[in-house]
């Protein structure tokens, strides 16, 4: 019994890889860590989600997209999603492969430590290079920073870093 | 402690829990009238997402106090009169003279102070709820933390370099902190629920909220060679208990247009 349990959870992280940020299509909720929870009974499946940024109008659209994806599947008759805030979502939940594809979206992924100050640094995420600067703390939606790399004279974005620390 | 709340704590809690989302609806609002007037295009940017992050927070207050029973947070946020609110007068002025619709002369000096004064009461709440006896609001308040430590370093590198630029900068920049510090006096008021709200242990007292805040500004202060003269405050009028001033009316006329007209309007 307990087995089959986790076949069932498995299969629906598997398909779950298919939703993906409606503004960012080349990562998916399963990579940037959103999923807390999946619990399958029966026909019915319930996810509990991590909210990225509390005011992140793309929310409600990637609940649709996740019961739309499961009742795809045959052995998925209801689907509920419930956005919970415990633990807080942090940057350092996103896979590998998540922050494989910001990168070839042009978005840097959000680095990893914090200076002393509270600053950070991140690289070009087209030629690598750090000579970079930030040009706008905030940036086309909750999630992102604008910055302007100085050696291949491109602007991009930045995926801002949130930690609890 | 919310399966062994008492009926006292119950309604304290609520209290509490619809200042915090009233202070952050409104402030958003405000904030959001500054759409397409802000100094520069990186700036309508900034701060149109720092209302968007102020407007989620809100909705996460309602959330937790549709929760406790109170009507849904759509309702909450548009159906509720001037005297039911329970924010700061502070954030319910308005911008400045004209509207947005029109010829707006907002100030841009009374924003930036009156988005740092309420940015530090404001964090300083949210490290008291991180240990608040009501659990939901611990996890709640550093997912806030978060985000807010990014609203704090906008405003604070604003309010810095404004007040040492040069010295028509600094002259607006004190009238402004005049004309904000003259509201602040209910910012770090809990208003006649005090007592138990403090007593259910959600949030520190306002004495020691309003102590916590002096420490904060005094560090920013060092920096725009300000003493806390100029900062001073008293209460005269408290948002807490439903007394507003004729903004409020204004802003809520605006901001529940839709709603009034068709209260299940899908947006």
């Amino acid at each position: 019994m307990v087995k089959q349990f986790s076949e069932a959870t498995e299969r629906m992280i598997e398909k779950l890889k298919e939703v993906k940020d409606p503004e960012i299509d080349t990562v998916s909720i399963v990579d940037l860590g959103m999923i807390q929870s999946i619990r399958v009974v029966e026909k019915s499946v319930s996810i509990e989600l991590l909210p990225t940024f509390l005011g992140c109008p793309a929310l409600p659209i990637i609940k649709k997209n996740i019961e739309q994806t499961l009742l795809h599947l045959d052995d998925v008759r209801s689907v509920e999603v419930l956005f919970v805030h415990s633990p807080p979502w942090t940057s350092d939940r996103i896979s590998k492969a998540g922050r494989e594809g910001l990168k070839k979206f042009g978005i840097a992924p959000p680095p990893r430590y914090f200076q002393d100050d509270g600053s950070w640094q991140v690289d070009c995420p087209f030629c690598q290079s750090t000579y970079v600067t930030l040009e706008n703390l905030f940036g086309p939606t909750a999630c992102r920073s604008i910055l302007y790399c100085k050696s291949c004279k491109n602007p991009f974005e930045a995926m801002k870093p949130v930690s609890t620390i | 402690m919310s399966e062994h709340m008492t009926t006292n704590q119950r309604a304290a809690l609520i209290e509490l829990l619809l200042q915090l989302g009233d202070d952050d609806f409104i402030y958003a609002f405000r904030g959001a009238e500054w759409l397409g007037l802000a100094p520069h295009i990186e700036e309508d940017v900034a701060s149109a997402s720092i209302s968007q992050n102020s407007m989620g927070h809100a909705v996460m207050f309602y959330e937790l106090a549709e929760e406790l029973g109170l009507p849904e947070a759509n309702e909450l946020a548009h159906a509720r009169p001037a005297a039911e609110r329970r924010n700061s007068i502070l954030l319910e002025r308005v911008n400045g003279e004209g509207s947005y619709m029109g010829t707006p002369t907002y100030d841009w000096a009374y924003a930036v102070v009156r988005n740092l004064m309420y940015t530090i009461a404001k964090k300083v709440k949210m490290e008291s709820l991180r240990t608040s006896s009501y659990e939901p609001l611990n996890d709640v308040a550093i997912k806030v933390l978060m985000e807010l430590h990014y609203h704090l370093m906008h405003w604070k590198a604003w309010f810095i370099e404004l007040f040492n630029a040069t010295d028509e900068a600094r002259l607006k920049m004190e009238s402004a902190v005049g004309a904000v510090m003259a509201d602040f006096g209910d910012m770090l008021e809990y208003g006649e629920k005090e007592e138990e709200i403090v007593a259910a242990k959600l949030i520190h007292s306002s004495k020691t909220v309003k102590e916590r805040f002096l420490m904060e500004l005094e560090a920013i202060l060092s920096k725009v060679n300000q003493d806390m003269s100029l900062f001073t405050y008293s209460l005269k009028q408290n948002g807490r208990n439903g007394e507003h001033t004729a903004d409020l009316n204004q802003a809520l006329a605006t901001l529940a247009e839709v709603y009034q007209v068709d209260p299940a309007a899908n947006w």
